[in-house]
């Protein structure tokens, strides 16, 4: 393991060059919250940003995909839109590089998703790690305040410097290109574990039982009340879902050109809490309820996807809790209630 | 400086040509299909594809023929969304793109020797009719054949001319029967729901799978009857209609609690479908 040290003005720069050469991807302030965009300049760049509305994953698995183009004139054209515009993204958290974890399982598992696969090989990580969490993070009790493995470079803000991890060959090579970045030694990697000790006293909420408990909760959870009390309240505007960014659900679908010679299919983020989801040609629907679609949702997070792929689908980085209209969305307060009915029985 | 990836979309169809047409009935259509390459499938029967229509999009199509009955293989589509749609104003001779086979299909290996029921609600007959032809032209594999084939009315039951045929063999046995008939329409069989056959049949429970397809609702009554009989839990096999989007495990609209039936099915015995909390039977 490789560190190194930066001050802060001396990143700011390198940020600019790595600008000046690359498509650069980080987080900017956006009144009244975050959001990753594209920057022009380095002082766009906010390090000390609590949340971003949506996560990183959406330069991943974007919101809309083009799969193919097409020409309706009889014959089949298929043209690949198989590619991805290399660039570097700054200041991913540690729960969105979790998250991400989980997307690599699902899109690049048995069956590799070459649209997913091409941005995923193109596009460096520089995170940071989160050390002022907001108040909807649960992420301490779910075992990803901090980063996994997959990182290319990673800060940690010690104060006017950077202390960074160097995590892979590409990410050697953008300090060498970039950054005018000193060795760091053992005081510094001895600060971080102390400033990241420190961070874990500031989340607000954690899950009162072991993350790999969640699936034994919902095995004796189904028939739990609570569903029926939480489902009946939601809207189904797919909220909870659209900012989750663990999130892989998808629509399929087509369009033309108005002169109807040529179209697109294209892939589109779609959510299992949206009331036609689970609905077929004839009309029957197989998760009619709020309360069938809430549940989904929450097995899907902390059971199916663990069983399916081999990490949880909740990273406990809180944005479906404020993203929520009606406080129903929060898994955190679902799996401790569960967990609490099946002590007490 | 756009990185172009060499691997192949799983999203692209295989262009496909219609090569016969056929009314079935107002509502649905048999198409034989071939694929331009000149390769077969190599589908199971059970399977199912994704029907593309350029510009109006995809829909999961169960595959009605079987494997055994060449290269071209066979589609009954009934119109009832945008594609299904499209697909009715099509004439032999059009190209239509196809994804697939996928899914598990039927269990063939483990059905040999054994007397088959089965058991169609509608068009369920769609996708056991690949079963069916499977097994009457590998005859001597498999034991006795019986199948129940239950309709609204008589207008609604289809493929007659194969009907009659097999009904001319000795070694399988149709009974059929429609909820009602209205008057003045010609019927010969019975009246009632597809569960009042199950008196009249005789199987030997132990030698016995049941392969059932149909509407949703039917499948609780049926499942019933058929453990009444006696057959145990993995030999009642049933394939589910779900809205399967991609077929490949990714998009998430076919997920019954953690299975995805385009992959773990659309054919699952009973003894797995019982553990599924989502599915109540």
């Amino acid at each position: 393991m490789e560190f190194l040290k930066i001050s802060k003005a001396q990143f700011q720069l390198s940020v600019g060059r790595m600008i000046d050469e690359n498509f650069v991807y980080g987080v900017k302030a956006k009144s009244p919250s975050y959001e990753f965009d594209r920057l022009f300049t380095a002082d766009e760049l906010c390090l000390n940003y609590n949340i971003t509305l949506l996560s990183p994953n959406k330069y991943f698995l974007p919101p809309r995909t083009p799969l193919m183009g097409f020409k309706l004139d009889g014959k089949i054209s298929v043209d690949s839109m198989v590619g991805a515009q290399p660039g570097i993204i700054i200041g991913i958290h540690p729960y969105d590089l979790h998250a991400l974890k989980l997307l690599d399982a699902v899109f690049l598992g048995n069956l590799k998703d070459a649209y997913y696969q091409a941005r995923r090989q193109v596009i460096a990580i520089i995170g940071i790690d989160c050390l002022q969490p907001w108040q909807y993070s649960f992420a301490a009790s779910m075992g990803t305040a901090f980063p996994p493995a997959g990182f290319d470079l990673w800060l940690t803000d010690t104060g006017d410097k950077y202390l960074i991890e160097v995590g892979s060959e590409k990410g050697e090579e953008l300090c060498r290109k970039y950054l005018d970045a000193s060795e760091a030694g053992e005081i510094e990697v001895k600060q971080r574990e102390k400033l990241r000790e420190e961070s874990l006293s500031r989340y607000k909420l954690s899950l009162d039982i072991s993350p790999q408990l969640i699936p034994e909760v919902l095995n004796s959870g189904w028939n739990s009340s609570m569903w029926e009390e939480l489902g009946e309240k939601c809207f189904s505007c797919g909220s909870c879902t659209m900012v989750c960014p663990t999130c892989v659900c998808f629509d399929v679908r087509d369009t033309t050109e108005l002169n109807r010679l040529s179209g697109e299919r294209y892939r589109i983020w779609d959510s299992c809490m949206f009331d036609a989801f689970a609905t077929i040609a004839s009309g029957e629907n197989f998760r009619p309820t709020g309360t069938d679609r809430l549940r989904h949702r929450l097995y899907r997070k902390g059971k199916y996807m663990l069983q399916r792929w081999g990490r949880l689908g909740c990273v406990g980085c809180g944005r479906c809790i404020h993203a929520c209209l009606v406080d129903i969305a929060s898994p955190v307060y679902a799996y401790n209630r569960l967990a609490r009915e099946a002590r007490t029985g | 400086m756009i990185n172009k990836s060499n691997s192949e979309s799983l999203y692209f169809p295989r262009p496909t040509k219609l090569i016969d047409v056929t009314a079935l009935s107002e509502r649905e259509i048999l198409f034989r299909l071939r694929l331009e390459d000149g390769n077969a499938l190599y589908h199971i029967p059970g399977q199912f594809v994704e029907v593309s229509i350029l510009g109006t999009g995809e829909a999961p199509i169960s595959i009605a023929s079987s494997p055994t009955q060449g290269d071209a293989f066979e589609l009954a589509i009934r119109a009832v969304g945008n594609v299904t749609q499209a697909l009715h104003r099509l004439q032999p001779g059009d190209t239509i793109g196809i994804r697939g086979p996928f899914g598990n299909g039927f269990p063939v290996s483990e059905l040999k020797d054994r007397d088959l029921l089965f058991i169609a609600g509608g068009i369920g007959f769609f996708p056991l009719r690949s079963m069916i032809q499977y097994v009457l032209d590998m005859r001597p594999l498999f034991g006795k054949i019986i199948l129940l084939y239950g309709c609204r009315q008589p207008a609604e039951q289809l493929f007659h001319q194969e009907l009659k045929e097999w009904r001319e063999r000795d070694d399988v046995l149709i009974m059929d029967t429609v909820d009602r008939c209205p008057p003045e329409t010609e019927w010969e069989g019975n009246v009632g729901v597809i569960t009042t056959l199950f008196p009249g049949i005789n199987i030997l429970p132990a030698r016995t799978t049941a392969l059932v397809a149909g509407p949703p609702v039917m499948y609780r009554y049926v499942v019933a009857e058929c453990l009444k009989k006696g057959i145990a839990k993995e030999r009642i096999i049933l394939s589910l209609e779900r809205r399967m989007k991609c077929g490949i495990g990714l998009c998430g609209h076919c997920q019954i609690d953690n299975a995805y039936v385009c992959l773990d099915g659309p054919v699952f015995n009973y003894a797995k479908l019982e553990q599924l909390k989502e599915v109540e039977l």
